[in-house]
């Protein structure tokens, strides 16, 4: 029988292969080769394409290089949201590898929030697991850690190890058997078709009756649109990491097998491919 | 853990008990009549029926409750006929008891009661001392009274012989009559009992107070309860100050009971050497002017209920001060309480009369955090999920007189507020023509803030009111039990006519209804024999028979053990049947969660998904390199040349992935010689043993490498705190296990070791290793059957996963780990010396040893200072004398010497001028495992059939030793699937013997040598795979002077252990005579022997040279063990220090050619705590 912590493990091993292709518009001095490389779906774009910088500067003049950012056909790519969610919103469904143009000019200062270092990286992630414990501990837990606890949980996802974060985020996931659950559950849901960055409120994985509330509850307060009737064409995809949970999966289970390192459940609406 | 049962009683009087795995109220359907009151322990539940009888329920066990009758057959020689059995007339009696005084021929012997049955017919002892004596079992002596020996001599004149009989209790699982023997002493039946007082003294075992109060307020004691004797003896009265309602007695020494006039009397006395007490001490009301109606204890805790229903309490109380110090108010209306295992609480709401649990009760909180109701249907009301709405609100008007409380009721849970406002809004309804008129607009309004206040007016306000409404009469309900019923009316009525202000007799009538009990028909005829406002509508209450939530009259949670990590299944927000069945009907689809479909199609989507888009991509690059993790810290080195001392080092364990993706690492230290900085440096790869060592003043552990196991000499390190070094241990071993690629569960080759610390560790033959982190002092395998044996003599069996403690999370497989617990206790000595001023004080000389210290007095260990084992056990009682000590003790558990040290005896005589007494304290530990446990035997030693690698045993032969000393025979244990649930057996079979036992172990063909508690040795005959107890057993002399204490089985080795540590050899073992000719003395200083299936000799030794320094001793191999040479001719170097058990029984690899087979180690979850929800969420793993 596949165990739970299984879970854990293909999640955070889970990878997609992507393509960097340098934009037609930045000015080399000899024509770049692609570069290929295995993402991590929980990481961040910036924090894991430090290669792919270094393969491109070594065609560009030195005057160029700016800031690296992300473009995948014409959207840029928000790095401080993780890469799984990026593929998934964007490009699930295309084929692999996943195409991604690199840009260094014309930073879309309005797209895209500047990574000039690692630390920026760092704060945007311990402010999501802080602001996640913060809905199912009231911050309880993260304000008992130290300091080299935090760096600790910093540090497993920065070097992909697996067991030297899930030793410190297991605290994150604890929660007093009696309740049933966390407190509220972090999630953000995205989608493509709306200007608005994602939807993000507070819900509970019990109803106040007593019954464990499932992804579907979930949708149908928060997404009614994603969940069709028996007989409607299915509309939207419900993505989370690269798979479509079905919708009696008790939210706290997803949260704590699915959150990504953040400790938020980053659940992809997109549209249902028309074939 | 095991599960235990909460019992109750309903206000029809059936009782029904409520597993704590469990999900609905089993009806005892045993119970024939109806109950009044229950009281309920572990091991059994005494009860008042209607008919005033009291009943005793005793639970069955596998090991029988059996008792020894023995009586002595006395002869005297004389010339004529040689020893016959005319005796001279000064003489005793020809059958008498062992001390001669009293006449005992075997025909005067009686069963006590019908409940009891003979085993068998009397026959011969002919154990004598542990020795074996010729037939016929006769010592001799000069004369009577004198010494005995098994030997005829020229001057024996007299010689005795002991005839010995069991009688066994027969009537378990069942509810008998307890006869009433005094029926003249005892002219008025009881009214309430109470059964506590387990925890007092261990001596007899099982024993228990049972007090009981009569209609009359006498109140009742029961002589001589205990396992022998589970009806006990006679009833003693014991006079008071007043006329008693209620009485309540704790697990310890608490006993309080409740007066008519509502004060409360406290037992004062109380101790192990009067389970009686000696005195009452009078303790007030919590709020003036309204009395108690009800008390319950536990061991450090008092509740109690007032007629104005309120709970209340006691602050302060303790075993030294059993009245507390003062009253606090709790929230809830309750009618009754009760405390049962560690403190635990349940009551019975006013309102809805439903069992209410207290949740958050803890050490620390003893007053707990709310009121949980316990909302689980009967097992009658399975089906009948149709109660609807409105038999609900309807049943508001169940207890007529009550329903006006209705709205402070539902202050107690907001969940069954909804339900209780319907019903408030039905009430006025059929109750308003009785109903008094101030009371109603209370009511009405739903402000329940002013509680109290409004409360405590209703009462009052209430007492003015004339008793009137339809009382029923009582010829309409011709019930047999109405001669009764007729008793405590007449109690009451001399307090009524006896000036009292009238309220009493009203508020009185409420405490009685709260044990409304005997059946409709009974509680009509008290109602209206008292005539009250309270009106028990019976034309109400038949159509909403089974639909309604039950009401409960009784509680009693004796027996209930609820722990902090223990998940009950008894709470739904709501109170509804309906609502009930429809959340069990939802949990079953997701309680199993590994089967449901949602789970399947995640797991095969991730795995979809990870083949889509890696499988073709995997020479892609990968964004993050595997890079080399370092975690530093700072320590102590013992350093390696002289001076030898503590040096501050820094400590660095650098990870890096290896050449084929295994991890290494190597351990740095860096230290400062000569002010030039320098560093060493040792292989993670090389290390063998990683073990804690206990030192006094430091946390230190000891490294080894195979190289430094030679020389005897290890890397020794010390953490600034406990917790530091338990990381780094933890740390270390996983790194090792990485290093070797270990992963998974232990092999079935593996050898088995236990640290002085409780530390499993499992060596692997082939060089490669694995730690199991759970504390175990005994454990035996078998062909991948493995069974351990906790510090509290719980069983249990390896379940074959791995991780748990402080795997949690990270390596470890979450099926098959379970939550462990474990008890053990920690002792100090409390020390004094004589002098001819001022008697014993703790001045002791200036060369004594500490006045509070360890047992060997080098140590100086305070009830302050002394801490738990490590930092995963908490203490969880306070320090008691322990009077349980070898030498025995006086009444105040001191054991008196000429000097420290020496051997210490119980009773104080001229020459002894130094006394110590022991003390001891129980910490806790919690933690996950891939154990589970086998309840409900308490187990002290364990074997398993050893067998060589390629045989194939369908039953694995298991013999146990329960801590009382009972051989049992496990049945059903297969190996077909290790690690899954046949590992664990199916029962237990008694096997009779005439003694205790101690250890016991089986050999390949089925030898089953034992030890009994008086040193000797037993083989047990006939044992075979066809008849796994085999039938008789044959006593084997010891080696002269000797007491054994072990013995281990191999395929034909047998090795004893004795008490002086030697070890010796069994000669002469033949198939034809399997029990051998004499003893072989092989070797001294050793404590423990393992042999394996190629009679392959392991020891636990102490003193072994070079390791002195390291405690508990070391564990040897013998070398030189070949088929034609089983004695081996000497040992090997042996590994470290501080083991404690060792097993090689499951090893049986042929030509063991390894050199020296590596162990290491890890310490136990440094976080075991919090993480009881895991195995939870993942399904709960019980029921296998």
């Amino acid at each position: 029988m596949a165990d739970d912590k299984d879970v854990l493990r293909d999640v955070w091993f889970g990878r997609i292969p992507a393509c960097f292709t340098l934009s037609p518009e930045e000015t080399t001095e000899r024509e770049a080769e692609p570069y290929y490389l295995l993402l991590p779906r929980v990481s961040y774009l910036t924090l894991v394409t430090d290669k792919v910088k270094k393969h491109f500067l070594r065609v560009m003049k030195a005057e160029d290089s700016t800031e690296m950012w992300f473009e995948y056909e014409g959207t840029p790519l928000k790095w401080h949201y993780p890469i799984g969610v990026l593929f998934d919103l964007h490009a699930s469904n295309t084929a692999l590898p996943w195409n991604v143009t690199v840009h260094f000019k014309n930073f879309p200062e309005r797209d895209l929030l500047h990574c000039s270092s690692n630390s920026v990286i760092e704060a945007h992630f311990m402010s999501c697991i802080k602001e996640a414990d913060a809905l199912k501990h009231k911050s309880q837990v993260i304000n008992d850690m130290q300091k080299k606890d935090h760096k600790q949980l910093w540090m497993g996802l920065q070097n992909d190890k697996f067991d030297q974060f899930w030793a410190m985020n297991r605290k994150l996931m604890e929660y007093p058997t009696e309740e049933g659950g966390f407190r509220y559950i972090p999630f953000r849901i995205y989608q493509t078709t709306s200007d608005r960055p994602f939807i993000q409120k507070l819900f509970r994985p019990v109803s106040p009756e007593g019954h464990t509330l499932t992804l579907g509850d979930l949708l149908r307060e928060l997404f009614p649109a994603a969940i069709c009737a028996e007989d409607e064409p299915k509309r939207f995809q419900v993505m989370i990491h690269g798979i479509e949970p079905l919708l009696e999966t008790p939210v706290q289970w997803l949260s704590e097998h699915l959150s990504h390192p953040g400790n938020f459940l980053h659940i992809s609406i997109i549209p249902a491919p028309s074939d | 853990m095991p599960s235990s049962l909460l019992w109750a009683v309903d206000v029809y009087g059936r009782v029904y008990s409520l597993s704590t795995a469990g999900q609905q109220w089993e009806h005892c359907r045993d119970a024939h009549l109806e109950f009044k009151r229950v009281t309920a322990v572990q091991q059994c539940c005494w009860s008042i029926a209607c008919d005033h009888n009291i009943y005793l329920y005793v639970h069955a066990s596998e090991v029988p409750i059996r008792y020894q009758e023995e009586t002595y057959e006395n002869q005297r020689w004389n010339p004529v006929d040689g020893f016959s059995d005319r005796l001279l007339p000064s003489d005793r009696w020809q059958w008498s008891d062992i001390t001669g005084l009293k006449h005992q021929p075997l025909g005067d012997f009686q069963l006590p009661s019908e409940n009891w049955e003979w085993e068998a017919d009397w026959y011969i002892d002919e154990n004598f001392g542990g020795e074996p004596t010729e037939k016929g079992g006769w010592t001799y002596a000069i004369d009577f009274p004198a010494t005995y020996t098994k030997d005829k001599k020229w001057n024996s004149c007299v010689r005795r012989r002991r005839w010995i009989r069991y009688r066994r209790y027969k009537a378990q699982d069942t509810w008998v009559k307890i006869p009433s023997e005094q029926t003249e002493s005892l002219p008025d039946p009881f009214n309430d009992i109470t059964c506590g007082g387990w925890e007092i003294t261990e001596e007899p075992r099982g024993c228990l107070a049972l007090w009981a109060v009569s209609l009359q307020g006498k109140v009742w004691f029961r002589c001589d309860i205990n396992h022998h004797n589970p009806e006990g003896s006679v009833w003693e009265e014991v006079p008071v100050p007043g006329e008693v309602v209620q009485i309540s007695c704790g697990p310890g020494d608490l006993v309080w009971a409740v007066l008519w006039e509502g004060h409360l009397l406290v037992r004062e006395g109380v101790g192990r050497d009067c389970l009686k007490g000696s005195s009452w001490v009078t303790v007030e009301s919590p709020s003036p002017g309204v009395g108690v109606v009800h008390v319950a204890v536990g061991v450090n805790v008092v509740w109690a209920v007032t007629k104005d229903h309120k709970v209340w309490f006691r602050r302060g109380v303790n075993s030294h001060n059993p009245c507390g110090s003062g009253w606090i108010g709790m929230v809830g209306e309750m009618v009754m309480i009760n405390v049962g295992l560690s403190d635990q609480v349940w009551a019975i709401g006013f309102e809805d009369r439903a069992v209410y649990f207290r949740q958050g009760v803890t050490a620390s909180e003893l007053s707990g955090k709310a009121w949980k109701v316990v909302s689980v249907p009967r097992d009658s009301e399975r089906s009948h999920s149709s109660a609807s709405a409105s038999s609900l609100q309807s049943a508001g008007c169940f207890f007529g007189g009550e329903v006006r409380l209705q709205s402070q009721a539902s202050m107690l849970s907001d969940a069954d507020a909804e339900t209780e406002r319907a019903g408030g809004e039905v009430v006025p309804t059929p109750e308003i023509g009785d109903a008094p008129k101030p009371r109603i607009p209370k009511v009405t309004s739903d402000s329940f803030i002013s509680e109290l206040v409004s409360d405590r007016e209703g009462q009052i306000s209430r007492c003015d009111v004339p008793p009137a409404g339809p009382s029923i009469p009582e010829e309409d309900h011709p019930e047999k039990e109405l001669e009764d019923r007729a008793s405590p009316a007449q109690v009451l009525s001399p307090s009524q006519s006896g000036g009292v202000d009238p309220q009493w007799s009203n508020v009185d009538l409420e405490e009685a209804q709260t044990h409304l009990t005997s059946g409709p028909g009974g509680d009509a005829a008290e109602t209206s024999s008292l005539s009250s406002v309270a009106t028990y509508n019976l034309a109400l209450e038949e159509p909403y028979g089974l639909d309604e939530p039950p009401k409960w009259a009784w509680v009693s949670g004796g027996g209930c053990l609820v722990e902090c990590h223990t998940q009950l299944n008894w709470f739904n927000s709501s109170t509804s049947t309906a609502l009930n069945s429809s959340m069990q009907a939802m949990s079953l689809s997701i309680t199993p969660a590994q089967t449901a479909a949602w789970r399947k199609q995640i797991f095969e989507q991730l795995s979809e998904r990870s083949k889509r888009e890696m499988e073709n991509f995997m020479h892609y690059e990968q964004a993050i390199e595997q890079s080399v993790w370092v975690k530093k810290g700072t320590m102590q080195w013992w350093r390696d040349w002289k001076p030898h001392k503590w040096v501050d080092v820094q400590f660095a364990l650098e990870q890096f992935s290896g050449v084929e993706g295994n991890k290494d690492g190597i351990l740095f230290i860096y230290y400062t010689f000569n002010d030039e900085k320098k560093y060493l440096h040792m292989f993670i790869n090389e290390v063998t043993i990683l073990v804690p060592v206990l030192n006094d003043s430091k946390h230190t552990f000891a490294i080894y490498t195979a190289e430094r196991t030679k020389q005897r000499w290890p890397m020794r390190l010390a953490a600034a705190t406990e917790l530091e070094m338990h990381d780094w241990l933890a740390l270390l071993s996983v790194s090792c296990c990485d290093s070797r690629g270990i992963q998974g569960p232990p092999s079935k080759q593996a050898i088995w070791s236990v640290t002085c610390k409780g530390d499993i560790f499992v060596s692997e033959p082939t060089k490669e290793l694995e730690a199991s982190p759970y504390p175990t002092p005994c454990a035996q395998i078998s062909l991948g059957v493995v069974w351990g044996i906790g510090y509290d003599h719980t069983a249990w069996v390896h379940t074959g996963g791995y991780g748990g403690g402080f795997f949690q999370g990270l390596a470890s497989s979450t099926d098959n780990i379970y939550t462990q617990t474990d008890v053990k206790s920690v002792y100090i000595y409390e020390n004094q010396r004589w002098n001819p001023v001022t008697g014993y004080t703790n001045r002791g000389l200036p060369t004594d040893r500490y006045m509070w210290s360890n047992a060997s007095g080098l140590k100086e260990c305070t009830k302050n200072n002394t801490k738990p084992p490590s930092p995963n056990w908490t203490w969880v009682s306070d320090w008691t004398i322990d009077y349980a000590v070898p030498g025995g003790t006086d009444r105040e558990g001191w054991q008196y010497a000429a000097d420290f040290p020496a051997s210490y005896h119980g009773n104080k005589t001229l020459k002894d001028f130094v006394r110590r007494r022991r003390w001891a304290r129980k910490c806790k530990l919690t933690t996950t495992g891939p154990w589970q446990e086998v309840p409900p035997i308490p187990l002290s030693d364990i074997t398993i059939l050893p067998c060589g690698p390629k045989s194939t045993v369908e039953q694995v032969s298991l013999w146990a030793i329960s801590n009382k000393g009972d051989i049992l025979c496990r049945l059903g244990v297969t190996s077909l699937t290790p690690g899954s649930s046949s590992n664990y057996g199916s029962s237990w079979l008694h096997v009779g013997t005439d003694q205790p036992f101690k250890s016991i172990s089986i050999g390949a063909v089925h030898q089953v040598w034992a030890i009994a508690k008086d040193g000797s040795a037993f083989y047990r005959g006939s044992v075979s795979a066809q008849n796994p107890a085999g039938d008789c057993w044959y006593h084997i002399p010891s080696p002269t002077g000797q007491k054994l204490k072990q013995v281990s089985v191999g395929r034909t080795s047998v090795y004893t252990v004795d008490e002086n540590g030697n070890l010796w050899y069994r000669h002469g073992v033949t198939p034809s005579y399997p029990q051998g000719s004499s003893w072989e003395h092989i070797s001294n200083n050793v404590r423990k022997v393992s042999v394996g299936p190629l009679d392959q000799v392991w020891v636990i030794a102490d003193k072994v040279q070079g390791s002195h320094s390291l405690s508990c001793g070391t564990v040897c191999r013998r070398l030189g063990v070949l088929p034609m040479e089983p004695k081996g001719h000497s040992w090997d170097y042996g590994i470290g220090g501080g083991w404690d058990h060792i097993t090689v029984r499951g090893n049986a690899m042929e030509a063991p050619r390894i050199v020296m087979p590596s162990l290491t180690d890890n310490q136990t979850a440094t976080r075991p705590l919090q993480t009881s929800n895991q195995p939870e969420m993942n399904g709960n793993p019980v029921g296998c």
